[in-house]
């Protein structure tokens, strides 16, 4: 084997390995990053993982927000009309959160059974349910009429 | 009445389609001259069909015609005037027409500048566009007709969706349609040369203004919506990873390594294969871009349909398209000639670095944004992929990019001496190392790397443009001699200069908005100031305000600098009466430097609001970065290489000529 030809071997090897490394640490990142949707009745059953960061959906409690009156701290319950789950916020909400309405909250769920959320979306439409939320009550339909 | 006559005016269109798909094609690989000579005339029909249909269309949105059924759910009478117009690609029908009517404007387009291209290659192109028409005009006529009237016309449409009530919306789609249906004409090209078994060099310098072109209202386009997002989604962020968004970024990505790719094939004739391939990619992305956002599969604001009959059409048409032009490819690429070989080190394998950089981008970006589709299609639950993986996957692929972008227009074609590009870069070099370290030292935190990097990278682009321009103007004497041969330089080497300058600036804004910012959520009431970003904002007061079409609060809010006034802003919360949606509009004090921008969250009784303040240093340059980058792409293809006609002889002696 000539020098050169030695020498762009070793390059191409030291590519082949960079390449290799730089898969495995974005696929370990991608894993990392996935965030799974759950529903109140399955955090009530233990299914969610406390601790990790996950997605929760319902439809917002009526008659269960309830806001400190000093900061944008805010806290209300969040239900599949079997389990709820009380939802802690701090910040502004988005335009069409309210009572009633279906959203989805980002966070995690703390040692107390509090989902502590630090995203919550609501989309502009008064129409509109997030898609995990809409399957999830026509799940919970079909299990009924069974 | 009129409405009708859109309809028939769609279904003349489609008819054209089919000719212009068809007679040419067939003229083209039989020889008959009179049927190749079909297609411009066919093309021109097409387009004056469709321009009907989009003007009956417009007058039924004008004339507040609420019998039509796509009037009456994204219109209303109290609609100002200029959003009624908007409001035709507001959603899926009416925007599916403009892309078809878009798609007719290129092809005629190509079909006028044309005039020096062999007869049979023009054909050729224009056929393959007349089939990618053929399938949007079926799937309109028989999926998404936006002239189905209603039974009972309402009385009152249904507003078009508060959020797309903005002068953003007005042109950010028809300048993202131009750029996704602007990919179609290097797809045809590629397709066409495939077809006729000639990829060479010519048919490089045919696509690359088109490509350019597309690539140019691309970058418009998205960084457009970028810019409506920040300004309409009280959020102040610039990009958030959504799918929507993704759908966008995937083809510019392929299409500027495009660019590069079409660059080499051009000037060394080699990279042929992968230069189709990519063109075939670019495409078909811009197809699954509109598969994604117009059928609904997304949870997103822009994913109007739900039809799922829609999104089967546009997965089956998306197939046929791939799989038809990669078949294409297997079986002519026996016949692509092997290009000049090059070095390790020269400007080629720099380019190719750069495509398999953008490339991987892609991949990443794809994965994201199909894998949560896929994982609930085999219905194994929801999820979706975090936005820290996606900037995680930026940060990993983009600085390698830069630092590429840097070295390639220094060094030679075909092969380079390691030590004498070194020479050449070291100054560069090492002012780019020392801005990084500055900013890494100033920082001293791992956000601040981030930071450090992306300055770093800036400066290693501006210092290595000037390494460029110095190179060329060694050999004048004297500052005359130099300004000459500043002024014989061609206009795509600056263009290519200032498109990259461009991502400099951008670089700049993204890593300073990054950390720099500030951002407070805060509770205020009237009489209530705040400190944000060293400077003071005063909450005023709430005022409820009429609109057009809807009711407001609207606050006033003083900004202070050490105690002097310098803006006042007044941001709003708005309530549409046609759908009782609610909107915020921010309100934004734009600098050179840094925006300031306030936006009102939410009342919370006893007259005091959750309000939320931004400092967002160096943000507009994120936008104008993409503005300069689509101003290169202009000035390339301004170029006057693509204006004469001396290339003629030479293509339609490549064309006829003895196979090689």
């Amino acid at each position: 084997m000539t020098p050169t030809r030695k020498k762009r071997l070793y390059l191409i090897a030291a590519m082949v390995a960079g390449v290799a490394v730089a898969t495995g640490l974005a696929l370990k990142a991608f894993n990392e990053n996935l965030m799974f949707f759950f529903s109140p009745s399955e955090v009530a059953t233990g299914e969610a993982p406390e601790g990790e960061r996950f997605r929760l959906g319902g439809m917002v409690v009526d008659g269960s927000v309830q806001r400190d009156p000093d900061s944008l701290a805010v806290t209300f319950g969040l239900t599949d009309y079997d389990e709820a789950v009380t939802v802690s916020y701090t910040g502004i909400l988005p335009d069409l959160f309210r009572e009633g309405q279906g959203i989805v909250a980002h966070g995690k769920l703390n040692g107390d059974g509090v989902f502590v959320a630090d995203e919550v979306l609501a989309k502009h439409d008064e129409n509109y349910m997030p898609p995990e939320v809409a399957d999830m009550m026509e799940q919970r339909k079909a299990k009924g009429a069974q | 009445m009129i409405a009708e006559l859109g309809h028939f005016a769609v279904i003349l269109a489609l008819l054209l389609a089919v000719v212009q798909g068809v007679v040419p094609l067939v003229g083209s690989l039989r020889g008959y001259v009179n049927w190749t000579a079909v297609a411009r005339p066919a093309a021109t029909g097409q387009f004056v069909f469709l321009a009907i249909a989009f003007a009956a269309l417009a007058h039924a949105f004008l004339t507040d015609q609420f019998s039509v059924a796509y009037v009456a759910q994204n219109s209303n009478s109290a609609l100002p005037l200029a959003y009624k117009f908007a409001a035709i690609w507001g959603a899926h029908e009416g925007s599916l027409l403009l892309w078809v009517l878009i798609l007719a404007g290129w092809t005629v387009a190509v079909a006028a500048f044309s005039r020096n291209l062999p007869e049979i290659m023009v054909a050729r192109v224009i056929s393959v566009m007349g089939l990618i028409s053929i399938g949007f005009l079926s799937f309109i006529l028989f999926t998404s007709n936006p002239f189905d009237r209603l039974m009972r016309a309402p009385a009152e449409g249904r507003d078009l969706n508060p959020l797309l009530q903005d002068p953003g919306l007005v042109i950010h789609p028809p300048l993202l349609y131009m750029g996704y249906v602007g990919l179609s004409v290097a797809f045809a090209f590629a397709l066409a040369a495939l077809a006729g078994g000639r990829l060479d060099s010519t048919w490089a310098r045919w696509s690359r203004p088109w490509t350019t072109v597309a690539w140019m209202f691309l970058t418009l386009g998205i960084s457009l919506g970028s810019w409506w997002a920040y300004n309409e989604l009280g959020w102040g962020g610039w990009w958030f990873w959504d799918p929507v968004e993704n759908a966008s970024l995937m083809p510019w990505l392929v299409a500027t390594g495009l660019m590069h790719s079409l660059a080499v094939t051009e000037k060394r004739g080699t990279f042929r294969s992968w230069t189709v391939l990519l063109a075939i990619l670019a495409f078909s992305l811009s197809l699954l871009g509109t598969f994604l956002v117009r059928s609904g599969v997304l949870t997103s604001v822009h994913a109007f349909a739900t039809d799922p009959t829609r999104g089967l059409y546009i997965l089956a048409f998306l197939i046929v398209v791939v799989g038809g032009s990669l078949a294409l490819y297997a079986w002519r690429s026996p016949t692509i000639a092997s290009g000049t070989r090059f070095g390790f080190l020269s400007r080629e394998s720099l380019l190719l670095g750069n495509n398999l950089l953008l490339l991987a981008i892609t991949a990443a970006v794809l994965l994201g944004t199909l894998y949560p589709l896929f994982y609930d299609a085999m219905g194994m639950g929801k999820l979706s992929v975090g936005f820290p993986w996606f900037n995680a996957m930026f940060l990993l692929f983009a600085p390698p990019l830069g630092v590429l972008m840097g070295i390639g227009p220094i060094t030679r074609w075909q092969h380079d001496d390691a030590q004498s590009l070194w020479r050449r870069l070291r100054l560069a070099c090492g002012i780019a190392v020392l801005a990084f370290l500055a900013f890494a030292l100033y920082h001293h935190s791992v956000d601040g790397l981030k930071v450090a990097l992306g300055m770093g990278l800036a400066v290693w682009i501006a210092a290595t443009t000037v390494v460029s321009l110095r190179s060329r103007v060694r050999a004048g004497t004297g500052l005359a001699g130099k300004w000459r041969i500043l002024r014989r330089q061609s206009r795509s080497y600056y263009g290519m200069l200032v498109a990259h300058l461009g991502i400099a600036v951008f670089a700049v804004g993204v890593a300073a908005v990054s950390i720099w910012g500030e951002e407070r959520d805060v509770r205020l009431g009237p009489g209530d100031e705040v400190q944000v970003g060293g400077y003071t904002f005063l909450f005023r007061e709430v005022a409820k305000v009429d609109g057009p079409n809807y009711r407001s609060d609207m606050a006033t809010v003083t900004v202070l600098n050490d105690g002097t006034p310098i803006a006042t802003l007044n941001p709003e919360k708005r309530r549409y009466n046609a759908s009782g949606q609610v909107m915020t509009e921010s309100g934004v004090d734009v600098g050179f430097t840094r925006d300031l921008y306030v936006a009102l969250g939410e009342p919370l009784g006893d007259g005091s609001w959750s309000v939320r303040i931004y400092d967002k240093p160096f943000v507009r340059w994120i936008w104008g970065g993409s503005i300069l980058m689509a101003l290169g792409g202009l000035l390339a293809v301004s170029d006057r290489r693509y204006r004469v006609a001396r290339y003629k002889a030479k293509a339609e002696q490549a064309l006829h000529g003895k196979p090689a």
